[in-house]
């Protein structure tokens, strides 16, 4: 490999779109969140500097590591989590058609891959504290999990089967040039929503760390610098999984690059934020066992219904 | 898998006030809940007997910060019946008065708590917003927010003038109409329903059996309601109605609770528009024969009951407080048993438990794993044992 294109990975990978870009925009958007969901309520809302607050204020606390736990993995954990979210943005076509590594076909089901490894930490964390609190938020995160994975893997199948592809650019590329058939996705994006709402632990599925129940869940015995790297790894998850939900069903970059592209996909990101927190605003949070019904009774056979009506359409095309 | 035991409490973000709850736990359901009070006990009943009874009212106003009014009226009512004192029929609608709004802010600032305790975060910020006007209220009608102070022995200390009345009056329309839409929202919203229905079950006879008291046992089809079976202050006299629910869940204290607000609008706008003309209060000598007193008020979590001993002086010789979260805690391990881990919260919620008008004081001896009530004996005894062991000597005092 030269050192040019050496050179061209450690950026991208460190500062545009990889470590630092995605802290700044991951940061932000968790301030659009929340203002969203203050305005909403009928709040003011924090100003736009109070995640970065946050994030700081946590870094120079005291890390708190209880003797009963698995030192090693209790503080590796975090690191692991940002790591596969920052591969996982590495495969998505950001702002140009293109993803910025591997474009090969099936990065699509490797994303997916990569996305569960911050729901396998977030249960190993709970599971090394060795608190009743986190051991209960592990299993619920476990239980989740089996719960929301099948409903967004069958909700991205369906554009997959339509686009005749496992690449995520080939896929936008398709549907960016099909305006009918992207809205024909819509019951599969409503899946995908409702399961990344899931993933991302947020209201009505924010089970695992329900405050009023089990306090801090998993994170419970989390404090200081490696709690903010988990809070951290949350928020980018969620924007990796915004940006996933666009190259998927919104026609990711429209044939754009540039300032144009990037705008394109910020505003996109931006609107499946105000998707998420729309839902958070809307609902009470459900029981883990109503929330594993949902899943496999509702979100599951709808996904299965897209790819059915997908199918349909692929044979008249 | 094996059994977890949880600590619920006492430092835990779904209670307001330090109780501790130990959860046995089969994976997310609970096979036992064991309640332990005393971590909040103030010994008020004890401060009582060395205060004259115009200070208890400022003290016992304080044993609840939301149903203050409630003691407070049970309290002046025991002291005006011991002095035998005939208090005019106007301070008697502006008790009434005000112990509606005092009702409609608790069940409006619980409807909050409830929502807030399943993580409906929205309905919290709502009605607590909403809750403001009743607030307002008060504080127009009594000078305060949360201890009115509105009492005092004989009668109320403030009128009310029309132009109050009419801006009461204006609140609340606005109320009602919330009301109704909150009504709307907390039986027609699905993950509310999913999440309140068929939790906390509390059959009639359970609720019978362990005395629950207020909405909780109304939601559970008990008609019981002081100002209904025992009517004070003008009651008996106001038309409203006696709310139950049979569905015997947490859905059912919703309603109930939502349903009661709408009566509580009914009896305010007839007890303004009622107000007989006359004076505000009698007189009350300080000092009070020998007499014993028992009064019951249904505060806005139930039954309240105080009990009152007179000895001749300007001080009670014994006060007693049954707060209804007592009686209504007796059904909790009840309705907890069996249930998930999520619901605990609303559950325990769902009683509008005030555990500190409620604690009580005991002893536990970690060593001999024995628990023990200590009289007045005991503790002076203990006292003068403790100084003797430092080198003071009080016994003889």
């Amino acid at each position: 490999m030269h050192t040019d294109s050496l050179l061209a990975s450690a950026v991208y990978l460190i500062v545009f779109p990889g470590f630092i870009f995605l802290t700044a925009y991951g940061l932000f958007l968790q301030w659009v969140d929340r203002k969203l969901c203050a305005v909403m309520q009928n709040r003011v809302g924090p100003p736009w500097y109070q995640p970065t607050a946050d994030f700081i204020k946590l870094l120079a606390k005291e890390t708190i590591i209880p003797d009963a736990c698995d030192t090693a993995i209790f503080k590796v954990l975090p690191y692991f989590a940002i790591a596969a979210v920052i591969s996982a943005l590495m495969l998505i076509p950001l702002w140009k058609t293109e993803s910025l590594f591997a474009p090969f076909q099936g990065n699509m089901v490797v994303v997916v891959y990569l996305l569960t490894i911050p729901t396998v930490t977030f249960f190993l964390a709970g599971w090394s504290s060795a608190s009743p609190y986190s051991t209960v938020g592990s299993m619920r995160v476990l239980t989740q999990l089996f719960a929301y994975e099948v409903p967004l893997m069958l909700s991205l199948i369906g554009p997959a089967i339509l686009a005749g592809s496992w690449n995520l650019s080939e896929i936008s590329v398709f549907f960016a040039g099909r305006p009918a058939l992207m809205a024909a996705q819509l019951i599969g994006f409503l899946v995908a929503i409702l399961a990344l709402q899931g993933k991302l632990e947020r209201m009505p599925f924010d089970i695992p760390h329900a405050k009023n129940e089990i306090v801090g869940g998993q994170f419970t015995e989390y404090s200081g610098r490696l709690l903010a790297y988990f809070n951290l790894a949350v928020d980018m998850e969620l924007v990796v999984g915004a940006a996933l939900l666009s190259a998927v069903f919104l026609g990711g970059a429209w044939g754009l690059y540039g300032a144009a592209g990037l705008a394109l996909f910020l505003a996109k990101t931006l609107a499946v934020t105000f998707l998420l927190a729309l839902l958070k605003v809307l609902m009470a949070r459900l029981r883990i066992e109503q929330m594993v019904n949902f899943c496999w009774k509702i979100l599951a056979p709808m996904a299965m219904a897209q790819i059915l009506l997908d199918i349909v359409i692929k044979s008249r095309l | 898998m094996s059994k977890i035991t949880i600590p619920l409490g006492p430092q835990h973000p779904a209670l307001k006030e330090p109780e501790n709850f130990m959860l046995v736990l089969e994976g997310e359901q609970i096979e036992n809940a064991t309640i332990n009070l005393g971590y909040n006990h103030r010994g008020m009943e004890k401060a009582a007997e060395e205060r004259t009874f115009i200070q208890n009212m400022y003290l016992l106003e304080r044993v609840c910060g939301i149903c203050s009014h409630s003691h407070t009226t049970c309290y002046v009512t025991n002291v005006e019946e011991a002095a035998k004192a005939e208090v005019p029929e106007r301070a008697l609608a502006i008790r009434v008065l005000v112990g509606e709004l005092e009702r409609v802010h608790s069940h409006l600032l619980w409807l909050g708590v409830a929502a807030y305790e399943i993580g409906f975060e929205t309905l919290f910020m709502y009605t607590w917003r909403d809750r403001e006007q009743v607030l307002d209220c008060l504080e127009l009608l009594s000078g305060n927010r949360v201890h009115y102070s509105i009492n005092t022995i004989g009668g109320v200390r403030r009128d009310i003038t029309p132009e109050q009345k009419n801006e009461v009056l204006k609140r609340i329309n606005f109320l009602e109409e919330r009301t109704k839409y909150y009504i709307k929202v907390a039986t027609e919203e699905p993950t509310v329903r999913a999440r309140a229905a068929n939790v906390g079950k509390l059959p009639y006879e359970v609720a019978l059996e362990r005395g629950a008291v207020g909405p909780t046992a109304r939601a559970s089809g008990v008609k019981r309601d002081v100002r209904k079976d025992a009517p004070y202050l003008l009651y008996d006299k106001l038309d409203f109605n006696l709310i139950t629910h049979d569905s015997c869940d947490v859905f059912g204290r919703v309603v109930v609770r939502a349903l009661e607000l709408m009566e509580s609008y009914k009896l305010i706008k007839q007890v303004l528009n009622y107000l007989p003309e006359g004076p505000l209060t009698v007189k009350v000598p300080p000092r009070i024969a020998p007499a014993e007193v028992v009064n019951l008020y249904e505060a806005p979590r139930g039954e309240d009951i105080h009990y009152l001993k007179t000895n001749g002086t300007d001080k009670p010789e014994r006060l007693k407080v049954r707060a209804p979260t007592l009686a209504n805690l007796q059904s909790v391990t009840y309705m907890l048993e069996g249930g998930w881990l999520a619901d605990v919260p609303l559950v325990i919620a769902a009683i509008d438990p005030c555990m500190s008008c409620t604690d009580r004081a005991m002893v536990y001896d970690r060593k001999t794993d024995k628990t023990q009530v200590y009289d007045w004996e005991d503790l002076r005894r203990l006292g003068i044992e403790a100084y003797k062991r430092k080198g003071v000597d009080f016994s003889k005092f």
